[in-house]
């Protein structure tokens, strides 16, 4: 089964070149080798006597990995810190992790691995998994270090590629295992238990009295493990519940199957009376798969979070201060330290906030903004820690950490969210307190009542009215709903910091930008060129680019960013005259940039009177030599992405869209005029915007708030909901109840939609469960349902909500589909 | 119909027996790797040294 040819080298099979000194002796005979890193491998598995693999493997290695640089700096893996997110320490200083492996092909090499790190002084276990490719170790930290199994594994010839996050956070998973367990074991009894119930049934009494009571036993044996395990947590919450004073939802559930079953067991043990096994077992085994959807929907939408978190990198490649040629040194990230310089390798994670200072790529940052799309990342660009460079090595000198950086921010407010409960949750929960409390009550009186008329039935009658009522609608569709919205909303860049904003957001009826910076760019942007001179607009761009290189005035970084894609000139004896323009030698020529005036004093002549611009909101440049004008530029505020779509989505909705600012009142009106909001005040200082919301709201208005979310705080506290946009990197010092991670302003108008979704579907399923309360516990009361039935009933009606409230997850990705179009190029703010 | 005495308790001991082996097969990890275990009845288990 050997797979070496005999010409090629023995470890991968590769062509040894001719003269080739590499070779290793294994079992007894010299072997050839056509690289050094192969003869280390094999000098390796020799040594520890494993050269059985050679005679076993089906597969050949991958050559790239033995010859490739073993990984430096592993003793940093044995940091505390460093190993925290993917290590477990058990009692005695026994540690376990999951690591991902590169390079296995057969089954040979787990067996390799397994023996060698078995080898290992202090590694109690190590266990290959060849289809997910993963190995298993616990070790005795005191006996080894991770960074000697890490090393052992590389001199293997194999790589660790990472640790297995998702295996250590296991108390996630063990519950839903447990939970899938207490699912199967209700399912499995219940199908058995009906095959002992039906035959009674259809026998209608013929069946012999020894017969039926050996079917009773059997049904009893088999409903004992769905009472003790799988109705389990219904039993336990109830207990809590009652342990804090409290009726919990699960209190009548509990009441109802244990009563049941105490009565079916004493029935089957002194042989009189009825049972009702199959309806029990049914009964937990229906509820159960309800709550498992639920506890599904939850951890889904919780699953962004989670990613967020384990998004950090655990380490961090560092330029060495000072090393020329540059060094790096692989250390903790927590160790990081402002000033530092990081260098991330493509499909690296980008270990903490700063800036670009080398190299150029793409980093995706769907995580912390949403958008899908990578972001282009050139010098002098910032970069957010947690999100993943594309394309090429980038070195970034790091500005902020640990607390400080932008996915720390996030993940506080997110944890803000969560902390407060909106109103509609709180409302729910002490209704279902009630309806419970009031519930037990009717069973009681029930239970009198029908002693009295008839002590036969009144048991049974009892246990239908515990069982058929469904407070899910409350207790546990309403948390799934908000859970599920949350979860789209930051799948979409829209962060929820405050638990109210969703519930308010649903019921807005007038959107207030706060000011003119929260719908326009803020700075200028070149909106046209009119070549005077012949030139193509190409041309004309690329020669003031030349003139404006080096400069920092808002107008030459417009230009700039416009002929970023343009061949660039050079140009010489640059000479600044601030407030005016630059004059400079380009190809021979004398040409001037800057304003009107000054450019006519090289062109020398006036511009001509049908060029001259009056509007406030455009500027002009222009560019000219000693021939004459070659091209004015016109430059203004441009539109932020998605306004205009965001705009027109809002009024589609029926909402008041109106805009604030502290802006000159043309400037405001016009921006109105452009987007086509109705309601524009310009001119309008802190009071006055506080005034104009609090008149809004005196006739009715539920007020949305968009700012920016640092400045004009009273304004944004006085709004039901503040929605701070372009979060970006002052995410952690928003206020808002809600941030706007991504730079797509459209965007908002799905949260609107999520918004009005949710609680659509929270009073969908509220209806809905006065609607069946109120039939199905007077039909019970009233001795008309039996157990069976009631179990049904309430596990349909729980089942039926659960569904409704997953139904947003549905509804999420629709709206993120359907957020604005792409605008192409920038919409400009055409001049009068 | 006397079989059914013997026919009904072995049902019940069946489905907990069905119940038992699962539990035992998950938690021990028979699932988790369905490759590894044909390729390993192929390795010498003698710890390699000859």
């Amino acid at each position: 089964m050997s797979t070496a040819g005999a010409a090629g080298c023995f470890h991968c099979g590769e062509p040894v070149p001719g003269g080739s000194r590499f070779g290793a002796v294994i079992d007894g005979a010299p072997r050839p080798m056509c690289c050094a890193g192969c003869a280390a491998v094999a000098q390796t598995i020799s040594d520890y006597g494993l050269s059985a693999y050679y005679a076993s493997r089906s597969e050949l290695p991958q050559r790239e990995l033995a010859t490739s640089a073993p990984p430096r700096d592993l003793a940093v893996y044995d940091i505390d810190e460093v190993q925290k997110p993917f290590v477990r320490t058990g009692k005695g200083g026994v540690k376990q992790a999951t690591l991902l492996l590169e390079g296995i092909t057969c089954g040979a090499c787990a067996w390799l691995i397994e023996r060698r790190l078995g080898r290992l002084d202090g590694v109690r276990s190590a266990d290959v998994n060849l289809a997910a490719r993963r190995v298993q170790v616990e070790w005795d930290d005191g006996r080894t270090r991770l960074s000697s199994i890490l090393q052992a594994i590389a001199a293997l010839g194999y790589r660790t590629q990472g640790f297995d996050a998702a295996e250590s956070e296991s108390a996630a998973m063990r519950e839903r295992r447990a939970m899938l367990w207490r699912l199967f074991v209700a399912g499995l009894s219940m199908m058995q238990v009906m095959m002992y119930a039906v035959p009674v049934y259809l026998a209608e009494g013929d069946m012999t009295r020894d017969v039926e009571q050996l079917m009773r036993w059997a049904s009893l044996t088999l409903t004992v493990p769905v009472i003790l395990w799988s109705a389990g947590p219904f039993f336990m919450n109830a207990w809590r519940g009652f342990c804090a004073h409290r009726v919990g939802m699960d209190a009548p559930v509990a009441l109802g199957i244990a009563i049941a079953f105490a009565a079916s067991a004493w029935a089957t043990v002194s042989g009189r009376g009825e049972v009702y096994f199959d309806s029990i077992t049914m009964f937990v085994f229906l509820l159960l798969g309800a709550r498992y959807l639920e506890a599904m929907a939850r951890a889904k939408a919780a699953e962004s979070q989670q990613r967020l978190v384990r998004h950090t990198p655990a380490v961090a490649d560092r330029l060495v201060p000072g090393a020329d040629p540059a060094v790096t040194e692989r250390i903790a990230a927590v160790r990081l330290a402002p000033g530092d310089l990081v260098q991330v390798a493509p499909g690296g994670i980008i270990p903490a906030d700063g800036t670009v200072t080398a190299g150029s790529s793409a980093a995706d940052e769907s995580l912390l903004t949403g958008e899908a799309r990578p972001a282009v990342k050139r010098a002098g660009d910032a970069v957010i820690g947690g999100s993943v460079n594309l394309a090429s090595p980038l070195t970034v000198q790091v500005k902020r950490v640990g607390p400080e950086t932008v996915l720390a921010g996030i993940v506080r407010l997110m944890d803000r969210a969560q902390a407060s409960k909106p109103r509609i949750a709180q409302v729910a929960d002490r209704v279902a307190q009630w309806f419970v409390a009031v519930l037990v009550a009717v069973a009681l009186g029930t239970a009198l009542a029908w002693y009295w008329i008839d002590p036969s039935r009144a048991l049974w009658v009892t246990v239908a009215v515990l069982v058929v009522s469904c407070p899910c609608a409350l207790s546990l569709a309403t948390p799934a709903v908000l859970a599920a919205a949350t979860g789209t909303l930051h799948r979409l860049g829209i962060l929820i910091t405050r638990g109210h904003a969703l519930e308010t957001l649903g019921r807005t009826t007038h959107v207030v930008f706060d000011k003119t910076g929260t719908l326009t760019e803020g700075r200028p942007a070149l909106i046209g060129v009119i070549p005077l001179h012949g030139q193509s607009r190409d041309e004309c761009l690329a020669l003031a680019a030349a003139l404006e290189r080096g400069s920092e005035h808002p107008v030459a970084r417009a230009l700039l960013s416009a002929a970023a894609d343009l061949a660039p000139l050079a140009a010489s004896e640059i000479s600044n005259q601030p407030g005016q323009g630059i004059e400079a030698l380009v190809n021979c020529r004398r040409v001037r940039i800057g304003s009107p005036a000054f450019a006519s004093g090289i062109a020398r002549r006036p511009l001509p009177e049908e060029l001259k611009f009056t509007a406030d909101e455009v500027t002009v440049v222009a560019l000219a030599d000693e021939q004459g004008y070659i091209a004015l530029f016109t430059l203004g505020d441009v539109l932020r992405a998605g306004a205009r779509w965001l705009v027109r989505e809002l009024e589609a909705r029926g909402k008041i869209v109106c805009l604030l600012s502290g802006d000159r009142r043309s400037t405001v009106a016009h921006l109105a005029r452009e987007l086509g909001i109705g309601t524009a005040v310009g001119e309008a200082g802190p009071e006055a915007k506080l005034a104009f919301v609090r008149g809004l709201q005196a006739r009715g208005a539920v007020v949305a708030m968009v700012g920016d979310g640092i400045n004009d705080a009273p304004v944004l506290a006085q709004a039901q909901v503040s929605i701070a946009m372009g979060g970006g990197t002052d995410v952690a010092h928003a206020s808002a109840d809600m941030v706007l991670l991504a730079d797509d302003l459209g965007r908002l108008s799905a949260a609107f939609d999520v918004a009005r979704d949710a609680m659509r579907i929270i009073r969908q399923n509220l209806a809905w469960a006065a609607a069946y309360n109120a039939v199905a516990i007077p039909l019970a009361v009233a001795g008309w349902i039996t157990p069976l039935i009631a179990g049904v009933g309430m596990a349909a009606s729980s089942l039926a909500v659960v569904m409704n409230a997953l139904r947003l997850q549905a509804a999420g990705t629709r709206h993120g589909s359907r957020s604005a179009p792409r605008e192409t190029g920038r919409q400009l703010l055409t001049v009068r | 119909m006397e079989i059914l005495y013997l026919l009904v308790p072995l049902s019940v001991v069946l489905i907990l027996a069905i119940g038992a082996v699962f539990w035992w097969a998950l938690n021990s990890g028979q699932f988790e790797d369905l490759e590894g275990p044909a390729h390993r009845i192929l390795m010498d288990d003698d710890d390699g040294r000859d």
